[in-house]
């Protein structure tokens, strides 16, 4: 039976503000991703608070992605090929809740992006598509 | 003969556990999402099911680094909760259902469903959230679980399409083995909501309604909905709601909706929670 193509993967590039988690993308993320499961198990985040820099220099990841980790900056660390919910160990680590993780990715301030969600969430108009602007 | 009696779908939201696990319940915040989850909790005394075949996703705690299995059963006699990087939550040790766990597998992939099985896997909140809303805080859980794992995550994801017929093969599977038992199948994740980059927060109330008006009554139409519609339309995480299919298709045709709930927000998610009983 033919097989029909739905939409090209191109079209996965196409939508405002969002980085979609390809294979590509999780192998580049792969040795972060590592680092952040290793979060996983309570004596690494010791390890890892006490000194941030020489916990991480024990994975093989690249420089971008060890100062990514150490400002916080979960869209850099998405641009190298992380996934959120890999990332989030991170800042579960750190005792922030997944709200204050992500709110971090918008520009808003915790309270603003709380208040945000509060009144319903951002909506989706205009943000479907870049190509189209809807 | 085994039978399915009655499907289930929740969002899994960690916040939701915490509140749980935190006593915050009947705050403020959380009330609301709670009262969405009384009728459920009644209910499912009545109606507690023999064997909870759970679908549901792992969020990088026990796969999606070294392995990234498309659909995954569960195949260990007992699961341990996940410590996601604040500890495990502080719920039942999850026991399978071994003999129907085999049948399915096996099942399954003489049905054309070439499923991962997994011997040994810790479960995250995606599986005990849910577990937790229905029967509460409790010394341990009344019935075996199968977990059954979806890829979400890493793109591309089954097609909605697929998730449907695994369904199918699921309903199948089940109706098939020999011992008496009543099996739920719950489908959990979603609705709408986006964990990343600037377009975090994102929420469709308007989307997440036509879901749920759909999925009980006019579910095939949602099996021609693509992945990059879910990704428009309820955000890069909001993909998990096809999730929600393969429980909708192991309930065959027709269902009597007991149950529905929607409220926005749980942390950064639409909640959205149904209960299904089988009429065939």
């Amino acid at each position: 039976m033919p097989r029909q193509r739905l939409y090209p993967l191109a079209d996965l590039e196409d939508i405002p503000g969002t980085k979609v988690f390809t294979a590509r993308r999780s192998r580049q993320g792969y040795y972060l991703h590592k680092f952040c499961m290793s979060l996983m198990q309570s004596e690494n985040r010791e390890e890892f608070k006490k000194n941030e820099r020489a916990y991480l220099d024990k994975f093989p990841m690249t420089e971008d992605q060890k100062q990514g980790v150490l400002a916080r900056d979960f869209n850099r660390l998405i641009e190298l090929g992380g996934n959120m919910y890999f990332l989030v160990k991170i800042a579960s680590t750190d005792g922030w809740s997944a709200q204050k993780a992500v709110g971090s990715m918008t520009g808003m301030t915790p309270e603003e992006y709380a208040t945000m969600m509060r009144e319903g969430g951002r909506s989706p108009e205009g943000l479907r598509s870049i190509r189209e602007g809807n | 003969m085994a039978r399915i009696s009655a499907g289930i779908a929740t969002s899994h939201v960690p916040a939701i556990g915490a509140a749980i696990d935190l006593g915050k319940t009947q705050d403020e915040y959380w009330a609301p999402i709670f009262q969405g989850y009384e009728f459920v909790k009644e209910w499912i005394k009545d109606n507690t099911p023999d064997v909870v075949i759970l679908v549901y996703n792992d969020h990088a705690s026990a796969l999606m680094l070294d392995i990234v299995p498309t659909f995954a059963i569960g195949f260990a006699e007992e699961f341990q909760s996940a410590d996601e990087g604040w500890g495990r939550r502080p719920v039942p040790v999850v026991q399978n259902h071994i003999d129907l766990a085999a049948h399915v597998a096996e099942q399954l992939v003489i049905d054309e469903f070439d499923i991962t099985i997994i011997n040994e896997m810790d479960v995250d909140h995606g599986l005990t959230v849910p577990l937790s809303l229905m029967f509460g805080q409790t010394e341990e859980w009344p019935c075996k679980v199968i977990p059954l794992a979806v890829n979400v995550t890493q793109f591309p994801t089954p097609s909605g399409e697929r998730c449907w017929k695994l369904g199918e093969a699921i309903r199948n599977a089940v109706k098939t083995f020999p011992e008496d038992l009543d099996v739920q199948v719950w489908g959990t994740g979603g609705m709408s909501h986006q964990l990343q980059g600037t377009r975090a927060g994102l929420i469709n109330k308007e989307f997440d309604n036509q879901f749920l008006d759909l999925l009980a009554h006019e579910p095939e139409e949602l099996a021609t909905w693509t992945r990059l519609k879910y990704l428009r339309e309820a955000g890069t995480e909001g993909i998990e709601l096809i999730m929600w299919l393969i429980m909708r298709a192991a309930l065959g045709y027709g269902v009597e909706e007991l149950h529905r709930f929607y409220h926005v927000p749980a942390s950064n998610t639409a909640v959205g929670h149904v209960v299904y009983k089988a009429k065939s």
